[in-house]
């Protein structure tokens, strides 16, 4: 009754291609908007429950959105191209290093075996060196620290050309191999960022701070302030995402998933569609590491991305909902939100509960949670979303 | 209905009565960031216990710091950085007037919160781990790395290497490898080892060790191959043990490992059995065993019921809980003495920290004698002692095989100002001038 699009008459092509062409979930979606963009912030800064101290932003809500952006880039890759990948925290951890090595500076050194007429036009140094064992050749492609918003851009670009590199088996693997394949980028980006000690500026711990988040001399630092820098990325990225798979790309990614020989026979380069999925899902994905190792995190070690955040990212998009951009967020809240919603549970209700009981049980009840889920509806959060909302439509008079 | 509704309304009434007095006014709150569950659980465990039966101690038996109790929260990490970040965040605000300080027993966990305590003013207390360049209290003005660091501790056990062997000139051309966790944690003693390897001539050499430490077949047969004078185990939680049998299975000799104070207690040889005999570890000064404390808590929780701990009482890790309490204690009553007796907020417990002075009288009031040797914080050192000894286990339990040695500060402190002025000029802090600061 409520929730019905009777009497909305299309007069356009663009209203009729909105990306919301119901008002109803228009006017929801401002609502949620302008909720989270003045109303949570309001409501942290009067120091209002459940926001009466910083723990919800910075632990719940923060991860919450970075995660869900990370959801998002599988997404494309997984839900919309089909293409099975293991390798999510790897390019989360590319997205992240990179961001690292952008904010503070590339010092690549030229070896002395390259000859000078070679080495000398590429010696464009911007700023002074880092510090390096060739430094006393004086040769060396030196970028100076960049601001943060292009150092996270720049992260995630890197993780989009790795992404790319790493898509190019995908052409030739499929299914179950192909998420062999990826496992292997995990695994090798998991060697190289404890390896290669360039990558970590060689700090001897191999732990890595973020720099100061500056942005356009505005210093990102309370949690409202970082919780509003997140939300305003994963705003940007989705409604990017939403716009690119309801469009010719986006086509062309699910009828290469839907059926790869056929999608040829139409005329849709795999090539083109595979390694576009990969790379904006890499570069979305990359931005997400970035996000979590400098806004979340603060300081890391490459056991932040281990093969543990893949399937954590994998299982978002399964549980949420393959295919949807709206069940990558349902999936990071299940996934993410729920255990530590339940392991405070015990304490709220003053259950004497000893935390190893209590760490068990969110397991147990995660998994039977994960379990009933998938029998009740494999196709995950999206499904019954969309379920309910036909049933809405017809809701009170069903026939 | 009405019935329904009425029961769940008493239901959330006797909830709220129940779950209200752990919030009481007058009270001073203190997080425990612990791990009861995984890989690491092992060894999480005896430390939280001695943790926990230290404040209740406190409490029991002096009716709490000045006569204001401790309350305090337990918080699950399982060792890994971000569960540990929730947490933090999760019991930061808690109380009167917030966490107390915080003790999270990772390293990793530690460099996560190392970016977080500055601004949320909750001081670090990590007793012999974390950041080794954070005892320079100028930069890092809210870690407080008791007692000592991974470099101390390589330092301690190349002088002892150098002892058996017969002095510091045998150490050229000897062969150290070191096992190490590959994380953070392990990796903070290599640069110390890299500098003393090149001081005393001996050749250095690492093999890392993939979390959490099951599998080190390839890293064994390497050491074999390769025949090291000494093997320094840097491991934590499961991998300890499983290096000392994969070390019996290549036949290395057991008596030629010195592990590191995170990899001498109980849980890291009993799992082992026999094969353990003759390993040899480094004490963060204290060994196992019941001193003049353990006589108090029997008295105050073990025998009312009130003790967490079931077996592990007295072991290596207990005792390290009790000592990581009872310094955090001894700093809030430091801060009492400043702010009064009232539950004080982290900005003035690390002023306590910072003026905490453990005399050999005091430790002996306390019932420490024999545990640990004098401590003493100031604005520069936030380390306080540099003393460790080895003990030896002999099949069935620890025996002190050392006595006391002091870490060589000529050769560390050098490194210590450098790489904290280089995370000082990273982060732009500008750091403390502390020779005006009493």
């Amino acid at each position: 009754m409520l929730y019905r699009e009777a009497g909305q008459f299309k007069a356009s092509y663009s209203a009729d291609m909105a990306i919301f062409p119901i008002r109803q979930d228009r006017m929801a979606l401002y609502g949620l908007l302008a909720f989270a963009f003045v109303g949570v912030p309001l409501l942290a800064t009067l120091h209002v429950w459940p926001f009466d101290d910083d723990y919800l932003l910075r632990a719940i809500l923060i991860p919450f959105l970075i995660l869900a952006l990370g959801a998002i880039g599988l997404n494309v890759l997984v839900g919309y191209c089909g293409q099975i990948s293991l390798g999510a925290g790897a390019f989360m951890a590319i997205g992240a290093y990179g961001a690292y090595k952008f904010a503070t500076g590339v010092h690549i050194p030229i070896p002395w075996p390259i000859p000078w007429p070679i080495r000398w036009p590429i010696r464009w140094r911007l700023d002074g060196p880092l510090g390096g064992p060739l430094d006393w050749l004086d040769v060396a492609i030196t970028l100076p620290p960049l601001p943060v918003l292009s150092s996270i851009l720049l992260g995630g670009l890197a993780a989009a050309l790795v992404g790319v590199l790493f898509g190019i088996p995908s052409l030739r693997i499929k299914g179950l191999y192909l998420a062999v394949a990826t496992l292997a980028a995990q695994f090798f980006f998991d060697w190289v960022f404890i390896r290669v000690k360039w990558f970590t500026n060689y700090t001897p711990s191999g732990s890595v701070a973020a720099p100061e988040l500056n942005f356009f001399g505005l210093v990102v630092n309370s949690s409202v302030e970082r919780y509003l820098l997140c939300l305003t990325f994963v705003m940007v990225f989705a409604f990017m995402v939403k716009n690119l798979v309801r469009g010719n790309i986006g086509r062309q990614w699910m009828a290469i998933r839907d059926m790869d020989i056929a999608a040829e026979l139409m005329g849709i380069r795999p090539l083109y569609a595979k390694l576009t999925a990969f790379a904006v899902s890499s570069f979305v994905v990359g931005v997400a590491g970035a996000l979590w190792a400098f806004v979340y995190l603060g300081a890391w070690e490459p056991l932040a991305f281990n093969i543990d955040r893949s399937f954590q990212l994998l299982f978002m998009v399964i549980i949420g909902g393959l295919g949807s951009i709206l069940g990558s967020f349902l999936g990071a809240a299940f996934i993410l939100i729920l255990p530590i919603l339940l392991d405070q549970v015990p304490y709220a209700l003053g259950l004497p509960l000893s935390v190893e009981t209590v760490s068990l049980t969110v397991y147990i009840v995660t998994g039977a949670l994960i379990c009933c889920l998938l029998i009740v509806e494999p196709r995950g959060f999206a499904r019954l979303w969309s379920t309910a909302k036909e049933k809405l439509r017809l809701w009170p008079f069903p026939y | 209905m009405f019935k329904t509704m009425l029961a769940l309304a008493s239901a959330v009434v006797g909830v709220s009565t129940l779950a209200a007095p752990l919030l009481a006014d007058g009270e001073q709150f203190l997080p425990a960031l612990v791990y009861r569950t995984g890989p690491y659980a092992p060894n999480g465990i005896p430390f939280a216990d001695g943790v926990a039966d230290y404040w209740t101690l406190v409490n029991e038996r002096d009716g709490g710091i000045n006569g204001v109790k401790i309350v305090h929260e337990e918080c699950e990490t399982q060792y890994a950085t971000d569960k540990g970040v929730e947490c933090y965040e999760r019991l930061k605000g808690k109380g009167p007037t917030g966490a107390g300080y915080v003790s999270p027993l990772s390293t990793g966990i530690t460099f996560a919160l190392t970016e977080k305590v500055p601004g949320d003013k909750i001081p670090l207390l990590t007793t012999g781990y974390g950041r080794s360049d954070s005892r320079d209290g100028s930069v890092f003005a809210w870690n407080f790395i008791a007692m000592g660091s991974y470099w101390t501790a390589a330092d301690i056990a190349i002088q002892h290497i150098a002892k058996e062997l017969g002095g510091f000139d045998k150490l050229k051309d000897k062969k150290v490898t070191l096992v190490y966790h590959d994380s953070p944690y392990g990796k903070e003693p290599i640069p110390a080892l890299e500098l003393l390897a090149k001081h005393y001539g001996f050749i250095y050499k690492g093999v890392p060790v993939t979390h959490p430490g099951l599998e080190q077949k390839s890293q064994w047969l390497s050491i074999r191959q390769d025949r090291p004078d000494y093997v320094l185990l840097w491991g934590w939680g499961v991998m300890n043990s499983t290096s000392i049998i994969e070390a019996a299975a290549v036949g290395y000799p057991r008596d030629k490992m010195i592990g590191v104070w995170w990899s001498g207690a109980e849980p890291d040889v009993t799992p082992a059995g026999e094969n353990a005999a003759g390993y040899k570890a480094l004490m963060l000064q204290h060994p196992a065993g019941k001193f003049a404390v353990h006589a108090d808590l029997e008295k105050y929780v073990v025998s009312k019921g009130k003790s967490v701990a079931h077996d592990n009482f007295a072991q290596v890790l207990y005792n390290r809980g009790l000592i990581n309490s009872m310094i955090g204690v001894e700093a809030i009553r430091t801060a009492q003495g400043k702010y009064g007796n009232k539950p004080l907020t982290g900005e003035q417990i690390r002023w306590g920290f910072e003026h905490l002075n453990l005399t050999a009288e005091r430790i002996k009031e306390l019932g420490f004698e024999g545990m640990i040797k004098p401590l003493k914080f100031t604005c520069q050192d936030h380390q306080g002692a540099d003393q460790a000894r080895l003990h030896q286990w002999d099949g069935k339990a620890w025996k002190i095989i050392s006595d006391y040695y002091t870490a060589e500060e000529n050769l560390l402190a050098p490194m210590v100002k450098e790489t904290a002025a280089k995370y000082a000029k990273d982060k732009g802090i500008t750091p403390r001038d502390c020779s005006n600061q009493s």
